[in-house]
């Protein structure tokens, strides 16, 4: 089944029935019947209707790899900023580095950036999130890109295709936080390559067979270059 | 305060509107760009801009519920919005709108999603012509909507009230200030139920009822203006080639 474009919804669309339906994610059920409960777009799926938000703050899961922004430095630990509702809170536990009591703003200041990996999110929603993970470690060159969290599985791509491409034609060490932020870190044009094709991505993430279409123009600009 | 001017004769209104029509509306979604959300609203000549912030961990601490999230709503009229200039700053009209509306908003948004934080939805009133509470709900909701939070319903307002002994809809500014009845009236427009229901004024019984039908049948038309204007929105954005 091909469509040239998906379905918008709005909070308190009506979407189907309880009775033939499941409700799945950004959907509620009120006297059997599925309405949805955000600005997204439309996904039915094996009997399931979800809808994937248009907009909206990252909602936290536990083993996500995040880009953070430092807030504050407390004596024993960091409040970052990772995009969702609540700051998260970073120990010294959780960093590679030996830090004395009262001397984190040595190893991270207000501003600084780290890329992270969310530990727990409990109930009441405090958020911790650890370095001690491979790969993690404060970013010190390159760009920041923010983009809408719920977009990030289309940057992506199918099993990383997608993000494949961009690093093939640009060049580029890329990051993809799941939290909407993406670091990019190489020569001044791939970055500008990499940022361009992420804003084209993003504007045309409702239509289908994106992945080919950034593909080709990927290599439509790589052989003007050379 | 008595005037000599008719507000409703041979079955037209000063503005030449007939009883149940509503003034001229304009839906902008999106607006500002440092907002989660916004929308630009002109309800005849009100002029009202909301933006939404959040949901963020709610400052100061005391005032976080850790089952639930606040709704912070602020209503506030900027000094050049009406003929004499309004002293700026919250004042106790203000304050009660700011409530009211807060409490419609509370809900229908699905506050439960987001424990300890506040959603805060700033409403300016750029400029007054009578029925700011209800075109400032109207244009929150819309902001919210924008703004991705989860909401049980897009809520809408929209007023009834009496001149000359007649049931109409949706005051003018003189037939608020010289009229003998208001009454402001916001639902959800899914389940019909009534979120803020206000009166200025005094109504008989089945005045009042008349002028609650005639506000609800107002809301439908309005919601369906809302919805209009969000998809509007969303569906160019879709068809960027």
């Amino acid at each position: 089944m091909k469509q040239e474009k998906r379905a918008i919804v709005i909070p308190s669309q009506l979407l189907g029935d309880i009775k033939t339906m499941k409700a799945g994610r950004g959907t509620f059920v009120e006297n059997g019947k599925i309405y949805s409960e955000v600005l997204g777009i439309l996904n039915i799926n094996n009997k399931f209707i979800n809808v994937v938000p248009l907009k909206g703050r990252y909602i936290p899961n536990e083993k996500d790899f995040v880009i953070g922004i430092v807030l504050e430095a407390m004596s024993s630990s960091w409040l970052v900023d990772i995009n969702a509702a609540y700051p998260a809170l970073l120990h010294v536990n959780e960093v590679p580095w030996d830090v004395e009591f009262g001397e984190t703003e040595k190893y991270l200041k207000t501003d600084d950036a780290v890329m992270a990996k969310v530990l727990q999110v409990d109930q009441e929603h405090h958020i911790q999130i650890t370095l001690n993970d491979r790969n993690l470690y404060k970013i010190k060159c390159g760009h920041i890109l923010d983009v809408e969290p719920s977009k990030v599985p289309r940057i992506i791509g199918k099993k990383g295709s997608m993000i494949n491409i961009l690093k093939k034609y640009s060049k580029c060490r890329i990051f993809v936080g799941q939290n909407g932020r993406i670091w990019i870190d190489g020569n001044e044009e791939g970055i500008k390559k990499v940022i361009e094709t992420i804003n084209l991505i993003e504007e045309e993430a409702l239509t289908y067979g994106l992945t080919n279409k950034v593909e080709n123009l990927l290599k439509k600009d790589a052989k003007d270059v050379r | 305060m008595k005037s000599d001017i008719k507000l409703f004769e041979n079955g037209k209104r000063l503005d030449g509107r007939k009883p149940d029509e509503l003034r001229k509306i304009k839906i902008e979604v999106g607006v500002l760009h440092r907002a989660e959300g916004s929308c630009y609203l002109e309800w005849g000549d009100n002029k009202i801009l909301a933006a939404v912030y959040g949901p963020r961990e709610a400052v100061p601490r005391h005032t976080q519920n850790p089952l639930r999230a606040i709704v912070n709503a602020r209503y506030n009229m900027a000094a050049f919005s009406v003929d004499e200039r309004k002293r700026p700053g919250p004042d106790r009209r203000s304050r009660e709108i700011s409530k009211v509306i807060s409490e419609a908003l509370e809900n229908v948004i699905l506050v439960e999603k987001f424990p300890r934080a506040s959603i805060d939805v700033n409403i300016e009133v750029l400029d007054a012509e009578a029925g700011t509470r209800c075109a400032g709900l109207t244009a929150a909701a819309v902001a919210l909507v924008d703004a991705g939070i989860p909401m049980r319903d897009i809520p809408v307002a929209c007023a009834a009230g009496k001149i000359e002994n007649q049931v109409v809809l949706d005051l003018g500014k003189e037939e608020d200030n010289y009229g003998s009845a208001d009454l402001p009236v916001a639902i959800s427009p899914r389940t019909g139920e009534i979120l803020l229901l206000q009166m200025d004024g005094h109504l008989t019984l089945k005045e009042f009822d008349e002028a609650l039908d005639l506000a609800i049948k107002g809301c439908y038309t309005v919601s369906k203006m809302q919805k209009e204007a969000i998809i509007k929105k969303y569906e160019s954005l879709s068809e960027v080639v």
